[in-house]
Parts: C-alpha cells; structure tokens; sequence
C-alpha cells in the first residue's frame, strides 16, 4: 500500500511500531506531489531538503521509543500565511514575493518542536481574501475531485493538498469560512477553533478579531490531534485564551445519547442547492438514529451576517495592510517621492480583490461613513452573538450546511465579488460570533462533488463537535473516498 | 446614495492606493453595489444593543515587561527593498 493516504494516527502508529519510517512517509507525499502537483497547484513552496532532514531526525527519535507526540515524523502542509523562519512566504501576494521570515510563528514553533515534517506551503487566495483560490498571485489551485472546479477558499490548496494525499495533514487559517468551506469542497474534515484557542502570532493578519488557525485533515480523529499540537495561550498573542488545553482525542467516545442539536431554520432557505440540503437532512436523521436529540431554532439575525462580515473584515483589512508600504520588506515600487513611492508599491504589489477590500474598509471608517457603516456593523454583530447565545440555551450545538453548494467552476464567480461573498453565507457568522466549527464530507452530488456538513459549539467546546463528528464519521464512508487522480 | 467617482478617487488616496483609470472606473461600480447591498443593515434596530467589541471576555493581559525577541538584523535587512550597510533605506521623508 502506498503510506501517502494514510491518516495521521494511522501512520503515527505504524511510524511508533517501526513498520514504516517517517523518510519512506516523507517520500511517499513527495512522489505523491510529483505526480499529481502539475495538475492540482495545491503547493507555492516545497521543502524537499528540509523535510527530509526533520524526517530523519524524527526516525532517530522514534527509535528511542518512549511516548513520542502523535505528529513526530507526519509530513504536513502549511498555508503560505504561516510565517516560517527561512522559507518564502508570500500569503498568495506579488508584494511579499520574495519575503523570507526571520522567525517561525507560534504553530510553527509547536509543531517542529513535536517533530512534524514540514512538506511546503500551499496556494492560498492573496491575504486569505477570497473563498475559491483563484484570488492568489501564483497560481491557480483544481479541486482534485474535478480539476474545472475550485478547491473553494481561502485555504484551498492545504484543503486540496490533504484531498490528493499530498500530504498526511495540514494547516489552514479561517476568518470567514476559509478552512470549513474549502475541507467541504474537497471532501475532507476542517476545523476552526474558538477565537482566542490558537494563537495567532506569527500569522500574516487579515482581520484581527476573527483569524484563526485550524486544521485540515483526513478525517475527525486526526483533526483533533492536530488541534491539540496547536492549542494553549501564547504570551505574543494577547488575545489567546489563558485556558488549558483538554486532550480532544478522549471527546472520540461514539457516544452522543442525549446530545441536544440545534438546526437553524434560517439556514435552509434561499439559495441552498437541494442535493446539499438532502444530504444535510440525512446527516441530521443519522445522528439521531445515533442518540441525539434534534430542536429546532431560530438565528433572525442570519441574513445580516454577509453585510456585517464584510464591513467587519474590509476596515480591519484596511489597517492590517497599511503596514506593506515597500519600506523594510516587500515590494517597492520606484516613484518620485515618498508618497508616489507608497502609492505606485501598493498598486503594483496588491490584487484586485485586495484592492476592493482595503477601498471598503477605508470607506467604512473614514470620517462620514464611520458611524453609518463600521459602528452599524459591529452594532448587528452584537446581535448575532447574542442570537447564538440563546440558541445555545436550547441545544449543545448546532449542524448546518457547510456551504450552500458543492465546488462551484474556476472563473464562475470571479468577475461578480458580491455573489461570491454570499458563498461564505453559512461559515461567516460563526466567525463574526467568535465559535468553533467544524466541517466533515456528508455525501456528494450527482457531479461526484464532496458536500460538507458544518458542526457549530459553544465557545472553547471543541470537544463536543469533534464527539458529534467522530460519532458521525464512524456510521459513514463518505470520508473513505479518494478523488481518482 | 449613489458612490461617485470622486469620493472613490478620495478613499484610494486615504488608502494610498494609486488607481488606474479602469480601476478607477470597475471600482465605482462594484463599490456602490455591495455598499447598497449593506444598506439592508439599516433595517436592523440597535439603538438599545453596545457595539460588538470582543468575540471572548478578556481582560487585560498583563506580563513582565521584558524583551523576549532577539533579531537577526541580516535576515531582517535580508528583505529590505533597499539598504545601505545596516540600515533601511528610504525615499526623502522630510522635505
């Protein structure tokens, strides 16, 4: 059997029991790569030589035995927003494409201490602003499952990595949706944690108040490992939680007897395609065969969440970039003075999405326009937490579409930005609201199309969503399936 | 409320976006549809609700105050556009 499709607790036991060794596994994703990248374009940046290298010191070390952390020797990917000390990383942009880091952010430092394996960096949409890819600088990811399709956004080639076996696993960040929608397209599990659950020191920002890092794996169990390896407060990010860090895998009981679940009747409207909402609408009556109690409940503030997102995230984007001014690191474009320097860097180093973002958010908060859009805004945003709060009186979490249809066509939505952003509709709230989601596969199409199903907890309740999912995924083969390649 | 050309030409300037005429153009346009398209908001009351702030409830994250972060100035000048020995160079920044 070829190692690269195996999971991560697969391979990590077979690594532990030395019948397989973290260079063969570490090759294995390589070849993987050679074959299928020309294709896919899921990788900006591969590190063959370092890789092999980590690979062999985590084979040394798993020949002194002991109790070695679940991801010594998994080759992982990581999306180019990870700042890693030494390698390009371009976050999917012309303006830091040549940008090396002198250091390694939080996650990275985490998992090259547990002995991971760190294949590359994958395509990303430029600045995480995007929900199909096709936004990045570098190139154009497929979706392995359909190479005319999108592999959704803005993690979409870590999700389409991890999809093609390129990969054992890999990391994601997720400011509107951008882990949960393209793990759905793809037909692979993604979670986004609680805000505050992972630190976000050394991640290139987007929007501040709603960026999280998460994983993208093959299936329920190896995401909770990966959460695990990343958790825990961090002194760099003082908006990382001071909690400790519960161990995830225990949550993978199989029991969910008398878990009460909540379906928004406001996510089953306009828009959905109906093959989403019959596979949704199975993947409620399993987990109720499985024990778990179903209420009905109501988000009224649901059809605001597009409007408020993206005033939200475009003003905190707007901040976020005024730091690439092509002074210290970037591009700089040459101009006559300080101010042309500025302008002409910005127009040459930034896309177009990224242009019309940072022009909304500079509009929503300059002088005028402030109170009317930024503070209206926030003023909705406070509702839609709220309307959470008291969902979550009624039900221990909440499952929903991941998104409203399967992978949509390279070039479908690109030239129209607003139909695009209501693609995030089912994934952006939960991020306005601060939650942890997940999204694991729950049937395909009639096209052969992965469909997601999105799991929403309680702050800091990772548990009880990885619990719901486990226990769906064991009932199910949808996550056993491989895109043919 | 209708976007105008000019108040666009204004925003990329606070924005220090230099914008082509095209641009210019595209922008107006894909603007004012997702600005109507947020004026859905003002359906909403929230004149009795606080502004969101905070997703978690933290309070000040207090810590000793000393220096953790040891750069390394050649990876750091590694990236600069422009140097001249161990410094940043810039355009002119005072007339």
């Amino acid at each position: 059997m070829n190692p690269a499709v195996l999971t991560l607790h697969d391979a990590g036991e077979k690594l532990r029991k030395h019948e397989l060794s973290s260079q063969e596994l570490t090759l294995a994703a390589f070849q993987r790569i050679s074959e299928t990248d020309e294709k896919i374009h899921a990788y900006i940046t591969l590190c063959r030589d370092a890789a092999l290298e980590q690979a062999k010191q985590a084979d040394e070390r798993l020949k002194r035995g002991g109790n070695p952390p679940p991801l010594l020797g998994i080759p992982i990917a990581l999306k180019d927003i990870f700042v890693t000390e030494g390698v390009l990383t371009t976050c999917g942009s012309k303006i830091l494409g040549n940008f090396v880091p002198p250091y390694d952010g939080t996650a990275v430092k985490k998992l090259k201490e547990r002995g991971a394996v760190i294949v590359g960096k994958t395509n990303m949409d430029e600045f995480a602003m995007g929900s199909s890819t096709e936004n990045s600088a570098l190139a154009v990811t497929r979706n392995p499952w359909n190479l005319e399709r999108v592999p959704g956004g803005s993690s979409g080639g870590s999700a389409a990595a991890v999809a093609a076996d390129q990969c054992v696993a890999a990391f994601g960040t997720d400011t509107g949706g951008s882990i949960r929608q393209p793990a759905a397209f793809c037909g692979v599990v993604g979670l986004k944690p609680t805000y505050g659950r992972v630190s976000r020191y050394g991640i290139i920002a987007f929007a501040s108040s709603m960026d999280q890092v998460g994983p993208i794996t093959k299936d329920v169990r190896d995401c909770a490992l990966m959460l695990e390896a990343i958790a825990g407060h961090d002194p760099a990010d003082s908006t990382s939680a001071d909690r400790s860090v519960p161990l995830y895998r225990q949550a993978l009981t199989g029991d969910i007897k008398g878990l009460r679940v909540g379906v928004p009747k406001e996510y089953f409207i306009t828009g959905i395609a109906p093959e989403v909402e019959q596979a949704v609408r199975d993947a409620i009556r399993l987990l109720v065969k499985n024990g778990a109690v179903v209420e009905e409940i109501s988000l009224p503030h649901t059809e605001y969440a597009v409007a408020v997102y993206y005033i939200v995230a475009t003003a905190e984007a707007s901040s976020n970039l005024a730091r690439y001014d092509g002074m210290r690191f970037g591009h700089r474009a040459g101009g006559k003075d300080l101010l042309e320097t500025y302008m002409l860097s910005r127009e040459e180093g930034f896309g177009p999405e990224v242009k019309r973002r940072i022009m909304l958010g500079t509009y929503a908060l300059s002088a005028g326009y402030y109170d009317a859009f930024y503070l209206k805004a926030q003023g909705v945003r406070a509702l839609i937490k709220r309307d959470f709060d008291a969902a979550f009186q009624r039900c221990d979490a909440i499952v929903t579409p991941t998104a409203p249809t399967t992978a949509f066509k390279i070039g479908e939505k690109i030239a129209d930005p607003l139909q695009m952003y209501l693609s995030d509709i089912y994934t952006i709230s939960v991020n306005l609201a601060g939650l942890p989601a997940l999204s694991l596969p729950c049937g395909f199409d009639a096209d052969g199309m992965p469909i997601g199903l999105q799991i929403i907890g309680k702050q800091f309740d990772e548990a009880t969503i990885l619990r719901l999912a486990y226990t769906y995924e064991q009932a199910t083969e949808w996550h056993r399936r491989k895109p043919s390649l | 409320m209708q976007l105008t050309r000019k108040e666009v030409q204004k925003v990329a300037t606070l924005a220090r976006l230099h914008l082509t005429a095209e641009e210019e153009e595209h922008l107006t346009e894909e603007l004012d549809a997702i600005l109507r398209y947020m004026e859905r908001l003002n359906q909403v009351d929230t004149s009795r609700v606080e502004p969101f702030t905070h997703a978690v409830d933290v309070v000040n994250a207090f810590r000793e105050d000393k220096v953790t972060n040891h750069p390394n100035a050649e990876a750091l000048l590694a990236n600069a556009p422009d140097t001249d020995h161990t410094f940043f160079k810039v355009p002119k920044i005072i007339e």
